[in-house]
Protein backbone atom coordinates (compact mmCIF):
# COMPACT_ATOMS: atom_id res chain seq x y z
CA UNK A 1 0.00 0.00 0.00
CA UNK A 2 1.21 3.49 -0.81
CA UNK A 3 1.62 5.71 2.23
CA UNK A 4 2.87 9.17 3.06
CA UNK A 5 6.38 7.74 3.37
CA UNK A 6 6.48 6.92 -0.31
CA UNK A 7 5.66 10.50 -1.19
CA UNK A 8 8.22 11.85 1.27
CA UNK A 9 10.88 9.57 -0.24
CA UNK A 10 10.09 10.65 -3.82
CA UNK A 11 10.08 14.31 -2.86
CA UNK A 12 13.32 14.06 -0.90
CA UNK A 13 15.06 12.27 -3.79
CA UNK A 14 13.85 15.02 -6.11
CA UNK A 15 15.14 17.67 -3.67
CA UNK A 16 18.55 16.04 -3.47
CA UNK A 17 18.67 15.78 -7.27
CA UNK A 18 18.03 19.53 -7.42
CA UNK A 19 20.85 20.29 -4.99
CA UNK A 20 23.14 17.92 -6.90
CA UNK A 21 22.25 19.71 -10.13
CA UNK A 22 23.38 23.03 -8.67
CA UNK A 23 26.75 21.53 -7.76
CA UNK A 24 27.28 19.58 -10.96
CA UNK A 25 26.48 22.45 -13.33
CA UNK A 26 28.25 25.18 -11.43
CA UNK A 27 29.05 27.12 -14.59
CA UNK A 28 25.75 26.90 -16.42
CA UNK A 29 23.27 29.23 -14.78
CA UNK A 30 20.36 28.03 -16.92
CA UNK A 31 20.69 24.51 -15.55
CA UNK A 32 21.09 25.97 -12.04
CA UNK A 33 17.74 27.73 -12.46
CA UNK A 34 16.20 24.47 -13.66
CA UNK A 35 17.62 22.68 -10.61
CA UNK A 36 15.97 25.32 -8.40
CA UNK A 37 12.69 24.58 -10.18
CA UNK A 38 13.21 20.89 -9.36
CA UNK A 39 13.73 21.76 -5.69
CA UNK A 40 10.56 23.84 -5.63
CA UNK A 41 8.69 20.99 -7.35
CA UNK A 42 9.76 18.61 -4.61
CA UNK A 43 8.57 21.11 -2.00
CA UNK A 44 5.21 21.30 -3.75
CA UNK A 45 4.93 17.53 -3.88
CA UNK A 46 5.64 17.37 -0.16
CA UNK A 47 3.04 20.03 0.65
CA UNK A 48 0.36 18.32 -1.45
CA UNK A 49 1.14 14.86 -0.03
CA UNK A 50 0.89 16.10 3.55
CA UNK A 51 -2.24 18.05 2.73
CA UNK A 52 -3.86 14.81 1.53
CA UNK A 53 -2.44 12.90 4.49
CA UNK A 54 -3.85 15.33 7.07
CA UNK A 55 -7.12 15.99 5.18
CA UNK A 56 -6.29 19.67 5.43
CA UNK A 57 -6.33 21.87 2.35
CA UNK A 58 -3.89 24.48 3.67
CA UNK A 59 -1.00 22.55 2.16
CA UNK A 60 -2.49 22.85 -1.31
CA UNK A 61 -3.07 26.59 -0.89
CA UNK A 62 0.57 26.97 0.14
CA UNK A 63 1.67 24.86 -2.82
CA UNK A 64 -0.08 27.42 -5.00
CA UNK A 65 1.86 30.25 -3.34
CA UNK A 66 5.11 28.37 -3.86
CA UNK A 67 4.14 27.98 -7.51
CA UNK A 68 3.56 31.73 -7.77
CA UNK A 69 6.92 32.57 -6.31
CA UNK A 70 8.62 29.98 -8.54
CA UNK A 71 7.07 31.51 -11.65
CA UNK A 72 8.14 35.02 -10.61
CA UNK A 73 11.62 33.81 -9.77
CA UNK A 74 12.01 32.13 -13.17
CA UNK A 75 10.82 35.24 -14.99
CA UNK A 76 13.11 37.67 -13.15
CA UNK A 77 16.05 35.24 -13.18
CA UNK A 78 15.85 34.72 -16.91
CA UNK A 79 15.45 38.47 -17.48
CA UNK A 80 18.63 39.11 -15.51
CA UNK A 81 20.30 36.33 -17.49
CA UNK A 82 19.29 37.92 -20.79
CA UNK A 83 20.60 41.39 -19.91
CA UNK A 84 23.77 39.89 -18.48
CA UNK A 85 24.36 37.99 -21.70
CA UNK A 86 23.61 41.12 -23.72
CA UNK A 87 26.27 43.14 -21.92
CA UNK A 88 28.94 40.47 -21.40
CA UNK A 89 28.39 37.92 -24.15
CA UNK A 90 28.68 35.00 -21.75
CA UNK A 91 26.67 33.46 -18.93
CA UNK A 92 29.48 31.65 -17.15
CA UNK A 93 28.92 32.03 -13.42
CA UNK A 94 32.64 32.24 -12.70
CA UNK A 95 32.96 35.40 -14.79
CA UNK A 96 30.21 37.16 -12.86
CA UNK A 97 32.41 39.42 -10.75
CA UNK A 98 31.19 42.88 -11.65
CA UNK A 99 29.91 43.65 -8.19
CA UNK A 100 33.17 42.42 -6.58
CA UNK A 101 31.14 40.55 -3.98
CA UNK B 1 -3.53 -2.41 -7.39
CA UNK B 2 -3.74 0.25 -10.05
CA UNK B 3 -2.84 2.81 -7.37
CA UNK B 4 0.45 1.08 -6.68
CA UNK B 5 1.22 0.70 -10.37
CA UNK B 6 0.39 4.35 -11.12
CA UNK B 7 2.38 5.60 -8.14
CA UNK B 8 5.49 3.68 -9.08
CA UNK B 9 5.17 4.65 -12.74
CA UNK B 10 4.88 8.37 -11.90
CA UNK B 11 7.52 8.25 -9.16
CA UNK B 12 10.11 6.44 -11.25
CA UNK B 13 9.50 8.67 -14.25
CA UNK B 14 9.66 11.83 -12.12
CA UNK B 15 12.95 10.88 -10.52
CA UNK B 16 14.49 9.56 -13.73
CA UNK B 17 13.60 12.65 -15.74
CA UNK B 18 14.76 14.87 -12.87
CA UNK B 19 18.11 13.07 -12.97
CA UNK B 20 18.43 13.43 -16.73
CA UNK B 21 17.53 17.13 -16.40
CA UNK B 22 20.65 17.83 -14.39
CA UNK B 23 22.87 15.42 -16.32
CA UNK B 24 21.93 16.20 -19.94
CA UNK B 25 24.62 17.76 -22.10
CA UNK B 26 22.29 19.98 -24.04
CA UNK B 27 20.19 22.49 -22.03
CA UNK B 28 17.36 22.15 -24.56
CA UNK B 29 17.13 18.47 -23.67
CA UNK B 30 17.29 19.48 -20.00
CA UNK B 31 14.21 21.65 -20.43
CA UNK B 32 12.32 18.88 -22.20
CA UNK B 33 13.15 16.40 -19.43
CA UNK B 34 12.13 19.01 -16.87
CA UNK B 35 8.73 19.17 -18.58
CA UNK B 36 8.41 15.37 -18.27
CA UNK B 37 9.33 15.60 -14.58
CA UNK B 38 6.62 18.22 -14.01
CA UNK B 39 4.04 16.14 -15.86
CA UNK B 40 4.73 13.07 -13.76
CA UNK B 41 4.77 15.08 -10.54
CA UNK B 42 1.35 16.38 -11.57
CA UNK B 43 0.31 12.75 -11.97
CA UNK B 44 1.51 12.03 -8.44
CA UNK B 45 -0.59 14.93 -7.19
CA UNK B 46 -3.68 13.72 -9.05
CA UNK B 47 -3.25 10.36 -7.32
CA UNK B 48 -3.86 11.92 -3.89
CA UNK B 49 -6.83 13.93 -5.13
CA UNK B 50 -5.19 17.35 -5.60
CA UNK B 51 -6.40 17.90 -9.16
CA UNK B 52 -6.34 21.68 -8.98
CA UNK B 53 -2.70 21.98 -8.00
CA UNK B 54 -1.81 19.30 -10.55
CA UNK B 55 -3.49 21.19 -13.39
CA UNK B 56 -1.95 24.43 -12.15
CA UNK B 57 1.45 22.75 -12.25
CA UNK B 58 0.93 21.65 -15.84
CA UNK B 59 -0.37 25.03 -16.97
CA UNK B 60 2.09 27.25 -15.10
CA UNK B 61 5.23 25.15 -15.40
CA UNK B 62 4.82 23.44 -18.74
CA UNK B 63 2.89 26.25 -20.36
CA UNK B 64 4.83 29.22 -19.06
CA UNK B 65 8.04 28.52 -17.18
CA UNK B 66 9.37 25.70 -19.36
CA UNK B 67 8.55 27.60 -22.53
CA UNK B 68 10.34 30.64 -21.07
CA UNK B 69 13.38 28.46 -20.39
CA UNK B 70 13.28 27.01 -23.90
CA UNK B 71 12.97 30.48 -25.35
CA UNK B 72 15.98 31.81 -23.45
CA UNK B 73 18.10 28.72 -24.09
CA UNK B 74 17.46 28.89 -27.81
CA UNK B 75 17.75 32.67 -28.05
CA UNK B 76 21.14 33.00 -26.39
CA UNK B 77 24.07 31.93 -28.49
CA UNK B 78 26.17 30.11 -25.91
CA UNK B 79 28.92 27.57 -26.16
CA UNK B 80 27.49 24.97 -23.80
CA UNK B 81 30.44 22.61 -24.13
CA UNK B 82 32.65 25.19 -22.45
CA UNK B 83 30.13 25.67 -19.65
CA UNK B 84 30.25 21.96 -18.94
CA UNK B 85 34.00 21.98 -18.36
CA UNK B 86 33.81 21.77 -14.55
CA UNK B 87 31.35 18.88 -14.56
CA UNK B 88 33.80 16.12 -13.74
CA UNK B 89 35.73 18.29 -11.31
CA UNK B 90 32.59 19.16 -9.35
CA UNK B 91 31.20 15.64 -9.38
CA UNK B 92 32.78 14.30 -6.14
CA UNK B 93 31.84 17.35 -4.06
CA UNK B 94 28.31 17.37 -5.48
CA UNK B 95 27.82 13.68 -4.82
CA UNK B 96 29.16 14.08 -1.29
CA UNK B 97 26.72 16.86 -0.48
CA UNK B 98 23.85 14.97 -2.13
CA UNK B 99 24.62 11.83 -0.13
CA UNK B 100 24.86 13.80 3.12
CA UNK B 101 21.51 15.48 2.46
CA UNK B 102 19.86 12.19 1.53
CA UNK B 103 21.31 10.52 4.63
CA UNK B 104 19.78 13.26 6.78
CA UNK B 105 16.37 12.71 5.22
CA UNK B 106 16.69 8.93 5.57
CA UNK B 107 17.55 9.47 9.23
CA UNK B 108 14.40 11.54 9.63
CA UNK B 109 12.19 8.97 7.91
CA UNK B 110 13.79 6.17 9.93
CA UNK B 111 13.11 8.03 13.17
CA UNK B 112 9.52 8.51 12.03
CA UNK B 113 9.20 4.77 11.47
CA UNK B 114 10.27 4.17 15.07
CA UNK B 115 7.37 6.31 16.25
CA UNK B 116 6.07 9.63 15.01
CA UNK B 117 6.32 12.77 17.09
CA UNK B 118 2.94 14.28 17.79
CA UNK B 119 3.04 17.89 16.69
CA UNK B 120 -0.66 18.58 17.06
CA UNK B 121 -3.70 18.10 14.90
CA UNK B 122 -5.15 20.38 12.22
CA UNK B 123 -7.57 22.89 13.73
CA UNK B 124 -10.28 21.82 11.32
CA UNK B 125 -10.80 25.22 9.68
CA UNK B 126 -9.34 23.95 6.40
CA UNK B 127 -10.62 20.41 6.56
CA UNK B 128 -11.63 18.78 3.31
CA UNK B 129 -15.40 18.48 3.18
CA UNK B 130 -16.50 14.96 2.21
CA UNK B 131 -18.88 16.00 -0.56
CA UNK B 132 -17.19 19.03 -2.11
CA UNK B 133 -14.85 18.67 -5.07
CA UNK B 134 -11.21 19.64 -4.67
CA UNK B 135 -11.48 22.81 -6.72
CA UNK B 136 -14.63 24.01 -4.92
CA UNK B 137 -13.02 23.48 -1.53
CA UNK B 138 -9.83 25.28 -2.59
CA UNK B 139 -11.88 28.14 -3.99
CA UNK B 140 -13.79 28.47 -0.71
CA UNK B 141 -10.53 28.66 1.18
CA UNK B 142 -8.62 30.84 -1.25
CA UNK B 143 -11.28 33.51 -1.61
CA UNK B 144 -12.17 33.35 2.04
CA UNK B 145 -9.56 32.71 4.66
CA UNK B 146 -6.54 33.28 2.42
CA UNK B 147 -7.96 36.17 0.40
CA UNK B 148 -5.29 38.69 1.37
CA UNK B 149 -2.48 36.21 0.86
CA UNK B 150 -3.98 35.42 -2.53
CA UNK B 151 -3.98 39.11 -3.46
CA UNK B 152 -0.43 39.43 -2.17
CA UNK B 153 0.64 36.61 -4.47
CA UNK B 154 -1.00 38.50 -7.35
CA UNK B 155 1.11 41.50 -6.35
CA UNK B 156 4.23 39.31 -6.39
CA UNK B 157 3.43 38.28 -9.95
CA UNK B 158 2.80 41.89 -10.97
CA UNK B 159 6.12 43.03 -9.53
CA UNK B 160 7.91 40.12 -11.22
CA UNK B 161 6.28 40.97 -14.54
CA UNK B 162 7.15 44.67 -14.33
CA UNK B 163 10.66 43.79 -13.18
CA UNK B 164 11.23 41.44 -16.09
CA UNK B 165 9.94 43.99 -18.59
CA UNK B 166 11.97 46.87 -17.12
CA UNK B 167 15.11 44.74 -17.04
CA UNK B 168 14.95 43.53 -20.61
CA UNK B 169 13.47 46.60 -22.26
CA UNK B 170 15.87 48.71 -24.28
CA UNK B 171 15.35 51.86 -26.27
CA UNK B 172 16.57 51.49 -29.82
CA UNK B 173 17.73 54.57 -31.66
CA UNK B 174 16.50 53.38 -35.05
CA UNK B 175 13.01 52.39 -33.99
CA UNK B 176 10.15 54.40 -35.51
CA UNK B 177 7.65 55.01 -32.79
CA UNK B 178 4.15 56.39 -33.08
CA UNK B 179 3.65 60.12 -32.37
CA UNK B 180 0.19 60.13 -30.90
CA UNK B 181 -0.03 63.92 -30.39
CA UNK B 182 0.87 64.58 -34.00
CA UNK B 183 -1.71 62.08 -35.18
CA UNK B 184 -4.42 63.61 -33.02
CA UNK B 185 -3.59 67.14 -34.15
CA UNK B 186 -4.09 66.22 -37.81
CA UNK B 187 -7.31 67.62 -39.32
CA UNK B 188 -9.22 66.30 -42.39
CA UNK B 189 -8.83 69.56 -44.38
CA UNK B 190 -5.03 69.40 -44.24
CA UNK B 191 -4.93 65.67 -44.83
CA UNK B 192 -6.94 65.56 -48.10
CA UNK B 193 -6.66 68.25 -50.78
CA UNK B 194 -9.03 68.60 -53.70
CA UNK B 195 -6.86 69.42 -56.77
CA UNK B 196 -9.73 70.08 -59.22
CA UNK B 197 -7.82 69.14 -62.42
CA UNK B 198 -9.17 70.38 -65.75
CA UNK B 199 -10.85 67.95 -68.10
CA UNK B 200 -8.26 65.88 -69.94
CA UNK B 201 -5.43 66.96 -67.61
CA UNK B 202 -4.08 65.45 -64.51
CA UNK B 203 -3.17 62.13 -66.04
CA UNK B 204 -0.89 60.82 -68.75
CA UNK B 205 -1.58 57.77 -70.85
Amino acid sequence: MIGIEHYVVVSSILFVLGVLGIFLNRKNIIVILMAIELILLSVNLNLVAFSAFLHDLTGQIFAMFVLTVAAGEAAVGLAILVIYFRSRGTIAVDDANRMKG
Amino acid sequence: MIHVFAFYLFAVLTIASGAVTILARNPVHSVLWLILAFFNAAGLMVLVGAEFIAMLLVIVYVGAVAVLFLFVVMMLDIDFAELRAGFVKNFPLGMLIAVVLLAEIVLGVGAYKAGAMHLGTPDGTAITAPGASNIAAIGQLMYGRYLFLFEASGLVLLVAMIGAIVLTHRQRSDSRGQNVAKQNARRPDEATINMKPEVGKGMTL
